[in-house]
């Protein structure tokens, strides 16, 4: 599902250059549930944002569903994360002027143009999974930070994408919010065989992980499969 | 699209009282382009009405030279028979041409038997004066039912104001024809004449009939023919149709005739050209306030929207797709600016239409201006600020447009 190859990025910093991943080597397969752990500033959420193609690396390669996507200009980046990749962010990002049913029907529209009716059918089905359908009609300064993380799963959910990178997913929420969001998310990879990688400092997440990944100064330390 | 313009609607509508502002700064700009446009183009209209159709008509045609003389009113420059008719073959056939009139014009000595003094004529067949110059009747004050008979003269107010004479009286004219010999005639006053700006505003007017017999003169003779044109917007097609004339040549190879629109006689075409000065400036500052204020507008709503633009831009929303969307959030000010400009201008200009309002220009007082919106006006004036709306959209479009996702996000 992913590959990455000997994935360096460095970041320059006035004169210096910051090498924030180093030679990384990784695959990924379909309906994995993987969290990269590691301290800040071990280059977790630059890795998500790499393999998700929302950056580019400085050197090596990363392939996506049999797709070659570092050479990909800003346009076929986009379409290629419209039509594969899920995002959800720690602080949810919604649209602040869509409602809840308009932020997670804005990537039919914009992106995948799909038809009104495709699209109502899609919408309801995820507000249904995520338990929104009773607030669609709200918007998101009148909900509350589990809702909106509800939100933001469905609308990552709704252009039925192959992987979901979730950056820090239960930063924002308490602890039994947390515990829901983690269970849907599990619901959603066995109901749909989706995979998800997380960069999280969350112990909820790294138990409920089948994959750990660790990463120290850009480099995997540890990679392990957690049984049961 | 669709999807587009509701999104940018409530962006605009986040920030209610900066778009608010932002409109209403495009309001009162549009309203002032209008409001000034329908004075200045009714004032145009109004002044090149009275001066064409009470005047000077549209077209004139003369011997060549005269206009260079015409301070003297030559008669030794006046139209013979032969050329007269040479011009009516081209007017009689000329589709541009609705009517046209004679005249000759002279310099003379009025005298009301106490005193005397210079008096600037123009002898005029009154039938087709009438039908070429429609506004003229309305020049003359206590005249007649009708305009002018033989033995019949109507001197201009200011000649008649100093010189006491009342319409009714009878007056004396004194004239020294072509071959220098001086002739007097007894003519009624049957009407004085308001004074008009340009050349020939402040002249006195009789029957041509009268001036051939006070001239001595034989045959057809004029100083000058005025055409009046079927359609004004046409004046430049309808010389050109009489082009024709101004390249017949007499034996020694000079050109016979002089052809002028008024817009080379008159003095007031300079204002026109003043007024049309002050129009393009005043869509210049229009312009800018629209450029100004939607620029501001759209880099400060980039600005609070960067973390935004970078979640749409990470969920796969194309490059173009954020450039429209702020394109649009400009094109909607536009529109609503322009349309808003529009409506309470139609609004303003109606009330001083029925109003009215009143003005004095030179000598002539108490004219009253109804001016009018053109639907062209409108138009143009709406078209240039939804442009405009749109080009200072464009930079801070792209901007958002080539924002990095991953920095983007980054932002608080």
């Amino acid at each position: 599902m992913i590959e990455a190859k000997h994935v360096s990025k460095v970041y320059k910093m006035g004169t210096l250059d910051l090498e924030v991943i180093r030679d990384l080597n990784l695959s990924i397969d379909s309906g994995e549930f993987i969290a990269i752990v590691g301290p800040s500033g071990s280059g977790k959420s630059t890795v998500l944002n790499i393999l998700g193609g929302l950056d580019i690396p400085t050197s090596g390669d990363v392939i996506v569903d049999k797709k070659e996507i570092t050479h990909l200009d800003t346009t076929q980046l986009a379409n290629f994360r419209g039509e594969k990749i899920g995002f959800i962010f720690q602080s949810f990002n919604l649209i602040p002027v869509l409602s809840v049913y308009e932020n997670i029907e804005y990537p039919l529209i914009m992106i995948q143009h799909l038809p009104s009716d495709e699209r109502e059918k899609r919408v309801l089905e995820v507000l249904k999974e995520v338990d929104m359908l009773d607030q669609k009609e709200k918007y998101p300064d009148q909900i509350s930070g589990g809702q909106k993380q509800r939100v933001a799963i469905a609308r990552a959910l709704v252009t039925n994408p192959k992987i979901v990178f979730a950056d820090e997913p239960t930063a924002n929420l308490d602890s039994k919010t947390a515990h829901r969001i983690i269970e849907l998310m599990h619901k959603i990879k066995q109901d749909y065989n989706t995979t998800f990688v997380f960069a999280t400092h969350d112990e909820k997440i790294v138990s409920s992980a089948e994959r750990l990944i660790t990463l120290v100064d850009g480099q995997i330390t540890e990679d392990k499969r957690i049984v049961g | 699209m669709k999807n587009i313009i509701k999104i940018a609607f409530r962006n605009l509508k986040r920030s209610s009282r900066r778009t608010l502002l932002t409109a209403a700064l495009i309001t009162i700009g549009v309203i002032f382009v209008l409001v000034y446009s329908a004075l200045s183009s009714s004032f145009k209209a109004y002044m090149v009405g009275e001066i064409t159709d009470s005047m000077m008509g549209h077209i004139q045609i003369h011997k060549k030279g005269y206009i260079a003389s015409v301070d003297n009113l030559p008669l030794d420059k006046n139209l013979n028979k032969k050329q007269i008719d040479k011009v009516l073959e081209v007017l009689d056939t000329n589709p541009y041409v609705e009517s046209y009139t004679f005249r000759i014009k002279l310099g003379g000595m009025f005298s009301n038997y106490v005193s005397s003094t210079n008096i600037r004529l123009n002898a005029i067949d009154p039938k087709t004066e009438q039908t070429t110059l429609p506004l003229f009747e309305k020049r003359i004050m206590h005249r007649e039912p009708h305009l002018l008979q033989k033995g019949e003269m109507l001197i201009p107010e200011l000649l008649a104001k100093g010189m006491n004479v009342k319409k009714g009286d009878t007056a004396v004219l004194v004239v020294n024809n072509k071959q220098g010999s001086v002739n007097g005639l007894n003519l009624k006053v049957s009407g004085i004449v308001e004074p008009i700006s340009g050349p020939g505003g402040r002249d006195g007017y009789f029957h041509i009939e009268d001036a051939k017999k006070i001239l001595r003169i034989k045959e057809a003779e004029v100083s000058e023919i005025v055409i009046r044109i079927k359609n004004v917007s046409k004046l430049q097609e309808a010389m050109k149709s009489m082009q024709g004339l101004a390249l017949i040549k007499n034996q020694k190879d000079k050109p016979v005739f002089e052809i002028h629109a008024w817009t080379k006689l008159s003095p007031f075409y300079n204002i026109i050209k003043m007024l049309n000065l002050m129009d393009i400036s005043i869509k210049i500052i229009l312009i800018s306030i629209v450029l100004i204020s939607i620029l501001n507008v759209m880099i400060m709503s980039v600005y609070e929207r960067i973390k935004e633009i970078g979640t749409i831009a990470a969920m796969g929303t194309p490059p173009s797709t954020i450039v429209k969307l702020f394109l649009t959030e400009g094109f909607m000010l536009g529109v609503f600016g322009a349309m808003a400009g529009s409506i309470i201008s139609f609004v303003i200009v109606k009330v001083i239409d029925t109003i009215g309002i009143r003005f004095a220009f030179g000598r002539q007082s108490e004219l009253v201006l109804h001016p009018s919106l053109q639907m062209s006006d409108i138009i143009s004036v709406s078209i240039i600020v939804i442009i405009i709306a749109l080009i200072a959209s464009i930079s801070p479009a792209f901007k958002a447009a080539k924002l990095n996702p991953v920095d983007a996000l980054r932002q608080n």
